[in-house]
């Protein structure tokens, strides 16, 4: 089973719920975090995993020769990114703006074009404390989470339970990590700002046809926007976890919610047990 | 004309609150929401809607099947997967049109996507050029350099002096798309391992763009500890601490009552957040 954990406002708990829920889950289940939050990885800082295997993700730019080009336009021509620009002598490649698609060496007609590799980032494998671990870290001043997050979501073992903790937002980076799970968890806090981006969240999970539930954070003593929003929306609410100066503390220690605070493991294997329920439920809807 | 961008890496630190108080305390600017696909600085500055276009940009590609004879080319060969029984994904076409061009039977053609919306609105503050992006779009960086196009424009225009843009949270394409060319980036950090991890990735980007950084540490009293941490690193690397905000209900008060914090609270967070705003005037300045 795969579970994503996404937002839409940034700083809202992911990172918290997704370890803890890792933690609480992994003397039970076969359990994989992947943090594909590959702009700012953050899991690893409190899980600490030992990483075993480390790969180079790589997206293939056009190398033209310029030997063999007859300068005839072709690949500029059809780059829908304008990654390539002929001029009466030579090429110039623009490898930043390139999505490595291969039109360009596939159509050339003079077979001018080869690709070369470009590191964009890495994929980052390993162990902690009995949890499978993969990470994705994409390399400062690249502009493309994508191909990265890609990578890691390759990663996910279809036997266990696997937990993807998700880049904030709702474009494509965000679409990658959380298709094809088989439930999303949405974090919010109760402000103006975790509300507004919740509804955009709600949209976009919905729009992939993946079914979610929500946990409010620093929740206190006045929920009753999101919890309305939410029995609009017929989302139902999986735990609440108050606003608390030592929650805040531990985070900033980079320490995990269960181990400060173990009494927490019950609460998020209540969370998993729900959220295996609703899963389990839609599915035989759908048999049926 | 002068421009500061507000960055964080980690997202939550308080970048659209800070942004809010700018608004109200700079005297003569324009105001850009670079966030595109999570916008909440208009919570604060509830704007009245001027303009309102259409942003387009990005293709999907259609399989005719009437056309196709399924000879199975295009999935073959497109790299990001999004064709499968001869039809297209239109979540997973990244638009690169390579499909299009191979197709023998000509069944493939190429449609433009309707990726969002822009709006130049008025404010109690200025003028505010905001977006918002298509649910699961891509080229939101593409979004972002419209907007910054767009506050330059008008600030030209009405002569002026300064644009403040809240940015969206990450390292990756709206970011970049938010900072190339700006006069000043200001890194709203905490105090908390993630947020300087999250720092640190973020001051890179700054210096790969060649765009000069300044640090403020929100929540401080969270964990001094850290805090000094972060002064220390920042004094290594020779970038300023501009200033030091403790944590503060008012923030979230103020964002219940939707006003910028410098409006809803007269407090010590109000003077620190004034002081914050003289300084990265100066240095704007400079």
């Amino acid at each position: 089973m795969i579970v994503s954990i996404a937002s839409g406002k940034g700083g809202t708990g992911k990172t918290l719920v997704a370890t803890s829920l890792v933690l609480s889950l992994k003397d039970n289940y076969n359990v994989q975090l992947l943090d594909c939050d590959v702009e700012e990885p953050n899991d690893h800082i409190f899980l600490k995993p030992a990483i075993r295997d480390s790969e180079t993700v790589y997206i293939p730019v056009p190398q033209v020769d310029e030997n063999l080009c007859t300068f005839c336009g072709r690949c500029s021509e059809v780059c829908a990114y304008n990654a390539l620009a002929v001029f009466p002598k030579n090429v110039l490649v623009f490898p930043h703006l390139c999505h490595g698609c291969g039109a360009c060496g596939y159509l050339c007609p003079e077979k001018a074009i080869a690709e070369e590799n470009k590191d964009i980032g890495v994929v980052e494998s390993g162990h902690a404390d009995g949890i499978a671990f993969v990470q994705g870290r994409l390399n400062v001043g690249e502009a493309m989470p994508t191909p990265v997050v890609r990578k890691v979501r390759e990663k996910a073992n279809n036997e266990g339970v696997v937990i993807i903790d998700v880049s904030p937002g709702t474009s494509c980076p965000v679409v990658e990590a959380i298709k094809g799970s088989d439930f999303c968890l949405l974090v919010t806090e109760p402000t103006p700002f975790g509300l507004s981006d919740l509804e955009l969240a709600v949209e976009t999970v919905r729009e992939l046809g993946v079914p979610c539930g929500v946990v409010i954070n620093r929740s206190g003593a006045d929920n009753s926007r999101v919890e309305e929003y939410c029995r609009e929306k017929d989302l139902p609410v999986l735990l609440n976890i108050p606003l608390d100066r030592e929650i805040a503390s531990l985070y900033s220690k980079g320490l995990t919610l269960v181990a400060g605070m173990p009494r927490w493991r019950e609460h998020f294997l209540a969370l998993f047990d729900r959220i295996q329920g609703l899963v389990n439920e839609r599915s035989s809807c759908i048999k049926r | 004309m002068k421009e500061v961008v507000v960055l964080s890496g980690k997202g939550g630190t308080g970048k659209t609150s800070i942004v809010g108080s700018f608004a109200a305390l700079a005297r003569d600017k324009v105001l850009v929401d670079c966030d595109v696909d999570a916008a909440d600085l208009h919570l604060l500055l509830r704007p009245d809607m001027r303009e309102k276009h259409e942003f387009w940009s990005g293709q999907t590609a259609y399989i005719d099947r009437d056309k196709c004879t399924e000879c199975g080319l295009c999935e073959e060969q497109c790299r990001f997967k999004a064709v499968a029984d001869y039809k297209v994904d239109p979540l997973s076409c990244e638009g690169c049109g390579f499909c299009s061009h191979i197709c023998p039977s000509g069944a493939i053609t190429m449609k433009e996507n309707k990726a969002g919306e822009w709006f130049i609105s008025d404010t109690r503050y200025g003028k505010l050029v905001h977006a918002r992006l298509g649910i699961a779009q891509e080229n939101s960086g593409k979004l972002v350099a419209l907007v910054r196009q767009q506050a330059r424009e008008l600030a030209e225009k009405q002569g002026i002096g300064y644009i403040i843009s809240d940015g969206p949270p990450g390292i990756g394409c709206p970011v970049i798309s938010s900072l190339s060319g700006a006069g000043l980036a200001l890194i709203i950090t905490e105090p908390t391992l993630s947020g300087m991890h999250d720092l640190e990735r973020v001051l890179g980007v700054c210096q790969h763009f060649e765009v000069p950084a300044k640090v403020c540490i929100n929540k401080y009293d969270i964990n001094e500890e850290n805090a000094d941490r972060i002064r220390d690193y920042c004094r290594g690397n020779d970038i300023d601490v501009v200033a030091r905000i403790p944590f503060d209900n008012s923030f979230t008060e103020a964002m219940i009552n939707g006003m910028p914090v410098v409006e809803y609270s007269r407090n010590g967070i109000s003077q620190k957040i004034e002081t914050l705003w003289e300084t990265i005037d100066r240095s704007l300045s400079k």
